[in-house]
C-alpha cells in the first residue's frame, strides 16, 4: 500500500536539463516543487580524480543499469521484439542530472526550417517533396517564437561559440567567446574556407573561461583535459545540471529532490492528474506524491513509457495511423554521424587532448541552405571534425582492408594512432509512420511493468541522405590532405544500437490533437496539468545537436508552467491539421 | 622466485611451455614483466626487478597481481593467453599482451560485475537460435573505430541475446579452442604452432565454429576487445604492465587537462603517469 505524502504545487520527474530547468524556475517563481531522480546523488566530487577510460567509456559507470529495466527494438511490425541488454548498445543517463552530466557539449541552435519544416517544404518545392509515410509537421513553434529561450538557456549554460555565418538572427551573440582551436580543428576550417564553405567553431558547453550565468553559478575554465563526453567534469567547466539548475533550484529553499526514486505511474481521475506513484529503490516502499502539476521532464523514453504505463492518451497505432502517444518516434541513430575517416602519414596530432565539444562546423548542407530540387531527401546537418580528446582503447582505426588482430593490426593501430582524423554528417532524420513506441507485450522490469518497444527502420530517405553526407565529407577529408581517405559504408538497417542519447519524439508536439500529444508550452492536449518536457516534444529530428532545443524547450515549458498554475487552463487553442502531419 | 621454489610440473608441460615461449616470439633471456610467463621461465632469466634500475623494479616488484581469480584452471589461462598474444603479439614496437599482463586483466574483468553481467538485462525469454547473439561487441560506433565495413552490417535482433553471461561466454570460448586444437592437431591449444592458433582463430572469427549458446564471432569479438582493453586499460586493472601499452601509443595517462598545449602543432612527447599518480596529485 503506496504511503500518500503532502501534496506539492509540482511534482517533476527526471533531474537532466528538462526536469532541472522545471524545477528551477518553479522555485525561482516561489512553487514547492518535489523532483524525483531515479538514480543516485551525485555532484562534482564524484569525478574528482576518475579520469578512467575503461571505466567510463568501455564499461558505462555513468549509464542507466540496465539490469532492471531496459527497451526491447525491433525493425519491422510484424517482428517480436527483443531485449537491448547491454550498456554498450544502450546508453541512457541515469543519476542526478541524467545523461545531461555525460554530454559532450556541442551546442547548435536549430534552424527556422527544423521549426517549420512541412510548410517550408512544401512552399519551396511543393506538396510531392513530401513523401507518404512521412510525419513531418510545423511544431506549432517558429524559430523567432523559440528564439528568446534558446537565448536564456544559452545563458544559463554560458555556452562559447561564435557567429555561423550561415546563421540566424540572435538577438545577443554567445555569452562567452568561443574555445581555443587545435590544429586538427585548424586544418578542418582552413581548409573548408578554401573549398567555399562557411566553416566556424562548434559552440561549445565546455567553457572558454569562467563565467557566472545570471542565476549566480559560477562555471570554471574547460582544461581540455579529453575526459568529457560518457564523464562528469571534474573542474565544474562543462555546463550541466550539477553546476547550474539544479544548486539554483536547491538555493531558492523551494526545491525538495529525492534521489533513488524509481516513479512508476502517473496517477489521475476525471482527465486530471492527481501526483505520481513512486519506489524508494532502497526500501521497497511505495509513495504517492501528489500536486496541483505534474511534469514528466525525463529522457524520451521514460516520458514515452510513464504516459504508456499511465494510460494517458491514444497510444498510436500503425496499422489505423490513428493515436498519438508514441507517434512521431525519431532521433539520430547509426545512420546518423556517417562521414568519412582520413589518414594522414606527414602529420601528427595530440588527439589525446580535447574537449567533448571543441570542433570545427560548417552549415552550408543544414537545413535548406541549400537546393533539394534533384535531391531526394529534405532537410541536411551540419558537417563537424570534432575532437574529444582519445582515450587509448577507443583510438585504433585502421585504414579499410587491415586485418583487425594480429601484427599487422598492432602496427597500424599504433602508428595512426595520432594520424587519423574523422569529418562527419550529423544529418536530421524524419518521422515516420512505421516508428514509434509501445509496451511490449513479453519482456517486463523489475516490478512486473512491460518494457518500452520501439519499432524503428531506416528509410530510403535516410540512405539518400547518408550517402550525400558522405560524398561531401569525403571530398572535404581528401581536400584536407589525408593520404588515406575512408568513406563510411551507409548501413542497410537500423542495428538495435542506442548508444548516441539522440533519441526523441512520442509525445511530440504540435498545434493539432489529432497528431500531437502535447502544445508549444508542451502542454498535453488530454490532460491540461500535465506537461511532458524533453527531446520527447520533437515531431521530428533537427540536423544538428538537440540539446540546446531540450533545453529552449524546456524554458518554454517552465514559463507554460507558471502560467497554467496561476490560471489553470488550457494554454493554447487547437488547430486542425492538414492531413498526414 | 628461486629455481628450487618452484611447484614441480611435469616434463612435458615444461617442454610445450618452452615451445609456447618460442612460438610466441619470446625467447628466454628477453625482458619478461611477469604475467603467465613469470611463472614458467628459469631463473637463468633476469626479471626486470634484478636489473639495478630502481625506478623499474619498484614498479615491478609487486607480483601479487598476477594470480587468477576466475578461471581455476591453469590449462584454460594458458589458452587464454597464447590466444591474446595472437591478437596483440610483441613486435619492436614493444611487449605483446602476455607481457602487458593482459591475461590477468581478462581474469579479474571476468571475475567482476563485467564478467557476470551485474548491469545487463539478463530476464529471458531469450531467443532459441544460435544466430542471436552474433553481433554482441561489433563496434559499429565511428568515432572510435573509424569506418569498417564488417561493422556496419545491420544485425536482425538486437545484438546480445545470450543466456551465458561474459565470464561463461569466454569459458565456452576457451574450451572451443582446446577442443578445436585437440581434434584437428591433437595438442593443447597453447602448443600449437603460431599459425594453428591463427588459423582457429580466423574460424572463430568467421562463425565457421558452432559454439553453444554464443555465435562463434560473438566471442572472437569479446576476446579481442578485452585483449585490446588489457593493453590500454590503466594499469589499476592489472593490465598495460608498467604503462607500457601507453608507451607504444605515445599515450600519457590522465591529466589535469593542456590548456596550455592544445593550440600546439607539434607532437607532445609525454611521461606516461597512472591513475595512482593522477590521485595521488589529489591527495
Amino acid at each position: 500500500m503506496a504511503k500518500k505524502l503532502k501534496k506539492v504545487d509540482v511534482v517533476v520527474v527526471g533531474s537532466g536539463w528538462a526536469g532541472g530547468i522545471v524545477s528551477a524556475e518553479a522555485a525561482k517563481a516561489g512553487y514547492k516543487v518535489v523532483t524525483l531522480e531515479r538514480g543516485k546523488p551525485v555532484d562534482r566530487q564524484d569525478y574528482i580524480g576518475v579520469k578512467d577510460e575503461l571505466r567510463y567509456t568501455d564499461r558505462y559507470e555513468m549509464m542507466q543499469n540496465l539490469a532492471p529495466e531496459t527497451i526491447t527494438s525491433r525493425n519491422n511490425l510484424d517482428e517480436e521484439a527483443l531485449p537491448v541488454r547491454t550498456r554498450k548498445e544502450m546508453m541512457a543517463g541515469t543519476d542526478l542530472g541524467g545523461g545531461s552530466v555525460h554530454w559532450a557539449g556541442a551546442t547548435y541552435r536549430w534552424k527556422p526550417i527544423d521549426f517549420e519544416l512541412r510548410s517550408k517544404t512544401i512552399e519551396r518545392y511543393g506538396e510531392k517533396k513530401i513523401q507518404e509515410g512521412m510525419f513531418i509537421r510545423d511544431w506549432g513553434i517558429t524559430y523567432d517564437e523559440m528564439e528568446p529561450y534558446y537565448d536564456k538557456w544559452e545563458k544559463t549554460a554560458g555556452i562559447s561559440g561564435e557567429p555561423d555565418p550561415l546563421g540566424d538572427k540572435r538577438s545577443n551573440d554567445w555569452p562567452n567567446p568561443p574555445m581555443k582551436e587545435s590544429p586538427a580543428v585548424k586544418l578542418f576550417k582552413d581548409t573548408t574556407k578554401k573549398m567555399g564553405y562557411h566553416p566556424y567553431q562548434v559552440a561549445s558547453a565546455n567553457l572558454s573561461q569562467s563565467y557566472k550565468n545570471p542565476d549566480g553559478e559560477t562555471l570554471a575554465q574547460c582544461m581540455f583535459c579529453s575526459f568529457c563526453t560518457q564523464y562528469g567534469c571534474d573542474f565544474g567547466a562543462k555546463s550541466d545540471p550539477l553546476v547550474t539548475v539544479i544548486p539554483t533550484a536547491l538555493k531558492t529553499g523551494n526545491c525538495e529532490i529525492r534521489t533513488h526514486s524509481y516513479v512508476r505511474r502517473v496517477l489521475h481521475e476525471n482527465g486530471k492528474a492527481t501526483g505520481v506513484m513512486y519506489v524508494d529503490l532502497r526500501t521497497g516502499l511505495e509513495y504517492i506524491q501528489p500536486a496541483d502539476v505534474v511534469v514528466l521532464g525525463a529522457f524520451a523514453f521514460t516520458n514515452n513509457r510513464l504516459l504508456h504505463l499511465s494510460k494517458i492518451g491514444e497510444p498510436y497505432n500503425p496499422e489505423t495511423r490513428k493515436g498519438v502517444i508514441g507517434r512521431n518516434y525519431n532521433g539520430q541513430f547509426g545512420i546518423t554521424f556517417l562521414g568519412a575517416r582520413g589518414f594522414f602519414e606527414k602529420k601528427k596530432f595530440n588527439l589525446f587532448m580535447g574537449a567533448g565539444a571543441l570542433g570545427g562546423t560548417l552549415s552550408d548542407f543544414a537545413g535548406d541552405n541549400f537546393d533539394h530540387t534533384d535531391l531526394d531527401f529534405i532537410n541536411g546537418g551540419g558537417i563537424e571534425l570534432r575532437q574529444y580528446g582519445h582515450g587509448p582503447i577507443a583510438t585504433n582505426a585502421v585504414p579499410k582492408g587491415t586485418k583487425n588482430w594480429g601484427p599487422e593490426f598492432k602496427e597500424k593501430s599504433l602508428h595512426y594512432t595520432n594520424r587519423s582524423l574523422v569529418v562527419w554528417y550529423t544529418m536530421a532524420t524524419m518521422s515516420w509512420w512505421h516508428n514509434y513506441t509501445s509496451l511490449d507485450p513479453t519482456y517486463t522490469d523489475d516490478f512486473g511493468d512491460p518494457l518500452l518497444r520501439i519499432t524503428y527502420k531506416y528509410t530510403d530517405h535516410d540512405r539518400a541522405m547518408a550517402k550525400f553526407g558522405i560524398e561531401k565529407c569525403t571530398e572535404i577529408m581528401k581536400e584536407m590532405g589525408a593520404d588515406i581517405v575512408d568513406p563510411d559504408e551507409v548501413p542497410e538497417e537500423f542495428d538495435h544500437v542506442y548508444d548516441g542519447g539522440h533519441y526523441a519524439g512520442g509525445v511530440s508536439m504540435g498545434e493539432d490533437p489529432e497528431t500531437s500529444a502535447v502544445n508549444n508550452y508542451l502542454q498535453m492536449w488530454d490532460m491540461e496539468n500535465l506537461f511532458v518536457v524533453g527531446g520527447s516534444a520533437f515531431p521530428q529530428f533537427g540536423g544538428h545537436h538537440p540539446t540546446a532545443t531540450i533545453g529552449a524547450l524546456s524554458y518554454r515549458a517552465s514559463e507554460g508552467i507558471i502560467n497554467y498554475l496561476k490560471d489553470p487552463k488550457l494554454l493554447t487553442q487547437p488547430k486542425k491539421a492538414a492531413a498526414n502531419a | 622466485m628461486a629455481e628450487t621454489e618452484r611447484p614441480k610440473t611435469p616434463q612435458a608441460k615444461d617442454e610445450s611451455r618452452r615451445k609456447f615461449l618460442k612460438n610466441s616470439g619470446l625467447v628466454a633471456g628477453g625482458l619478461i614483466g611477469g604475467g603467465l610467463l613469470g611463472s614458467l621461465v628459469t631463473s637463468q632469466v633476469k626479471k626486470p626487478a634484478d636489473t639495478g634500475n630502481k625506478d623499474t623494479a619498484a614498479k615491478d616488484d609487486n607480483h601479487d597481481m598476477d594470480a587468477r581469480t576466475f578461471f581455476s584452471r591453469t590449462d584454460d589461462f594458458e589458452t587464454l593467453s597464447a590466444a591474446t598474444e595472437r591478437l596483440y603479439p610483441k613486435d619492436k614496437n614493444g611487449p605483446g599482451a602476455i607481457e602487458l599482463s593482459v591475461p590477468y586483466f581478462i581474469d579479474r574483468q571476468l571475475a567482476g560485475d563485467w564478467g557476470s553481467n551485474a548491469h545487463a538485462y539478463m530476464k529471458g525469454p531469450f531467443p532459441q537460435n544460435q544466430e542471436a547473439a552474433y553481433y554482441e561487441d561489433l563496434d559499429r560506433n565511428q568515432k572510435n573505430q573509424g569506418p569498417n565495413a564488417d561493422t556496419q552490417t545491420a544485425a536482425p535482433t538486437p545484438r546480445y541475446q545470450t543466456r551465458m553471461n561474459r565470464g561463461e561466454i569466454f569459458r565456452e570460448g576457451i574450451k572451443t579452442m582446446q577442443d578445436q586444437a585437440s581434434s584437428k592437431h591433437d595438442k593443447k591449444f597453447a602448443e600449437l604452432e603460431g599459425e594453428q592458433m591463427d588459423a582457429i582463430l580466423t574460424d572463430l572469427e568467421e562463425g565457421k565454429i558452432r559454439m553453444n549458446g554464443i555465435h562463434s564471432t560473438a566471442f572472437f569479438n569479446l576476446l579481442l576487445q578485452t585483449t585490446i582493453e588489457g593493453a590500454y586499460a590503466d594499469p589499476v586493472y592489472g593490465g598495460n604492465r608498467n604503462m607500457a601499452g601507453w608507451k607504444m601509443k605515445e599515450y600519457p595517462g590522465p591529466r589535469m587537462g593542456y590548456l596550455g598545449q592544445i593550440e600546439d602543432e607539434e607532437f607532445a612527447v609525454m611521461k606516461q603517469e597512472s591513475l595512482r599518480d593522477y590521485q595521488d596529485m589529489w591527495g
